[in-house]
């Protein structure tokens, strides 16, 4: 069935342009964001590979360099969403096949609740294709987003999404 | 030897009376200490809490040292990084006999806090092989096996210090929402086995409130009747969590939620309830919002009365006892035997994305708001859970029932009983 969850791969290298990496970083323990993207991902005709909760920094370069994904989607609720992503971003950017690869984050990205589009703007600026901080719906900016892209290069072009 | 944290629980909980606790951690120890004289002073019968940050909780010291060299925000306190004088002066604003406090830490690698707290005598804490592993992380179990034995065997070297350590399963809490009781009673009871196995013989049971609250009560009571029937020890006592899942994002969505936790805690016989806030949907919550939701939960449970024993012999205490005795029949060792169970599906966390975990079965809610089996994968329960016709899972379905208490405590129409006024709207802003 389509809703389950796959943590553990099996990976065709054929499938690869349409995988979806979806991830939290390596302090963020929640896992029910993570499901719900996976399955919001897969509906919109990609493959997932989730990783789960408390990724290692390694083990996201890893698995993304071994996937090379259409696209890594990284969640983040515990406050830590600024200084994990800020570190995670320039490891991702520095392992070579992953230096246009888009990635995005979401999330409560700090503690305070509080709109920081400070903190937005230096995310983007250290490599992050977008950044839907938590606020008015981040299921549809990241359904925007993903058509985008699919509108975009043909290399990055999923199914035709259903809605 | 001074009282411990169980003992005091077992002095001052039960019988209609409620010791209630927040869940409050603080990266600044100015903070910290307040938090935790502020907890004392509440108007209610209170302990205390100190929450650890998630880069303690993994074992990432670096990841500290840098924020508090940066004055970045950690969402919790450092009681590995911060010196041991800092810790002590932090206490020493509150903790001592008649307020205990509890270090709360979420770790499956946890030997380095538990050193921690052994050197700094600080006698609670909780967690659990299992219930501090699957849900959080990809640290194998066999390795959080190891772990937490090793780190049951150094916190049971208090007693030597006068302290008679105390540990809470967290097990009763996996993942928050969608696991129906009877697994979260049945992994709440073999971690308080593998406590007590490993040195430790003051223990607590966890069990999160879920979706509907006459289920709960019967899990509650199949929880004390399981406690009874197989724990070697008469220290222990049951804590209930107000809802972990989704939280309502209004100010009377959230207390009339919290009243039901502190209801479903007196009237199920339970010692202890920890509290959520108004704030939990969005942030940490401030130190004020923490008082409110105790002083609320202390006055909800003094108007609440012991509801009738649901009977024994229910279908979660049924489900549950299978679950536990299948597993304890699987190894006279309980790490062991918790490591077959999940390898052979005897245990499965609904949704868990765990490597460990075989991610065969699914939770659901049902018409009347009871948390069901949708698929019991190789549960050895199939038979006394019945089926049900599993459908396929959406993004939008899931949302659903995990948006479910939110949603229905969040309408603004009142239930039967009126609940009690909403405290004012102090703290707000302070965070």
């Amino acid at each position: 069935m389509s809703g389950t969850p796959d943590t553990t791969g099996g990976r065709a290298p054929d499938h690869a342009p349409r995988t979806v990496v979806v991830t939290s970083m390596a302090s963020d323990a929640h896992t029910w964001n993570l499901v719900f993207l996976q399955l919001l991902i897969e509906e919109l005709g990609y493959r997932v590979v989730n990783l789960g909760p408390c990724v290692p920094d390694e083990v996201l370069v890893e698995e993304c360099r071994d996937l090379r994904p259409a696209m890594v989607v990284i969640s983040s609720v515990n406050g830590h969403g600024y200084q994990d992503g800020m570190r995670v971003i320039r490891r991702l950017r520095a392992a070579d096949p992953l230096a246009t690869t888009p990635v995005v984050v979401g999330g409560k990205l700090g503690v305070t609740g509080d709109e920081d589009s400070e903190r937005v703007a230096e995310l983007m600026a250290a490599g992050f294709d977008a950044v839907f901080d938590d606020g008015a719906d981040p299921a549809a900016a990241l359904r925007g987003f993903v058509h985008s892209l699919q509108a975009g290069p043909p290399a990055l072009a999923g199914r035709a999404p259903a809605g | 030897m001074s009282e411990g944290f169980g003992a005091f629980v077992r002095a001052h909980g039960g019988e209609g009376r409620l010791v209630v606790q927040p869940r409050m951690g603080f990266g600044d120890p100015h903070r910290m200490r307040e938090g935790l004289a502020a907890t004392r002073a509440a108007d209610a019968l209170t302990v205390g809490t100190i929450t650890l940050d998630a880069h303690t909780r993994v074992g990432h010291l670096q990841a500290v040292e840098r924020a508090l060299r940066d004055g970045s925000d950690l969402n919790g306190y450092p009681i590995v990084s911060h010196e041991e004088s800092v810790t002590r002066w932090v206490l020493s604003a509150a903790s001592g006999p008649g307020f205990p406090v509890q270090v709360r830490h979420g770790s499956a690698a946890p030997a380095d806090i538990f050193r921690t707290l052994t050197r700094l005598g600080l006698g609670a804490s909780e967690g659990g092989p299992v219930s501090y592993c699957l849900p959080y992380g990809r640290t194998p179990l066999a390795e959080s096996v190891r772990n937490w034995r090793e780190s049951c065997e150094v916190f049971a070297g208090l007693r030597e210090r006068g302290v008679e350590p105390h540990l809470e399963t967290f097990g009763g809490c996996m993942l928050g929402q969608l696991c129906p009781p009877s697994q979260l009673i049945a992994i709440s009871v073999l971690e308080a086995l593998f406590f007590i196995r490993h040195g430790v013989r003051s223990v607590s049971v966890s069990y999160a409130q879920q979706t509907h609250p006459g289920q709960d009560r019967e899990a509650v009571a199949a929880l004390r009747r399981l406690c009874g029937e197989l724990l070697p020890t008469d220290d222990w006592h049951v804590v209930v969590y107000a809802y972990m899942g989704l939280y309502p994002v209004t100010e009377h969505g959230a207390y009339r939620l919290l009243g039901q936790a502190a209801e479903l805690a007196v009237a199920s016989g339970a010692e202890r309830l920890i509290v959520k806030t108004v704030a939990e949907s969005r942030r940490i919550p401030t130190i004020e919002e923490n008082v409110a939701a105790l002083e609320y939960a202390d006055r909800t449970a003094a108007l609440t009365g012991r509801a009738p024993d649901p009977g024994a012999d229910t279908q979660t205490y049924r489900e549950a006892a299978a679950l536990t005795e299948a597993v304890l029949n699987l190894h006279p060792d309980i790490g062991e035997a918790l490591l077959r169970a999940f390898r052979a599906g005897y245990l499965d966390i609904p949704y868990c994305l765990h490597p460990d975990n075989r991610g065969e079965t699914r939770g659901r809610i049902g018409d009347d708001g009871r948390l069901l089996w949708e698929r019991t994968g190789a549960l050895p329960i199939g038979r006394i859970a019945g089926s049900h016709r599993a459908r396929p899972v959406t993004s939008a379905g899931l949302l659903e029932d995990l948006s479910y208490m939110r949603r229905r405590f969040d309408e603004v129409a009142v239930e039967h009983r009126t609940p009690l006024p909403v405290p004012g709207t102090r703290g707000t802003g302070a965070g």
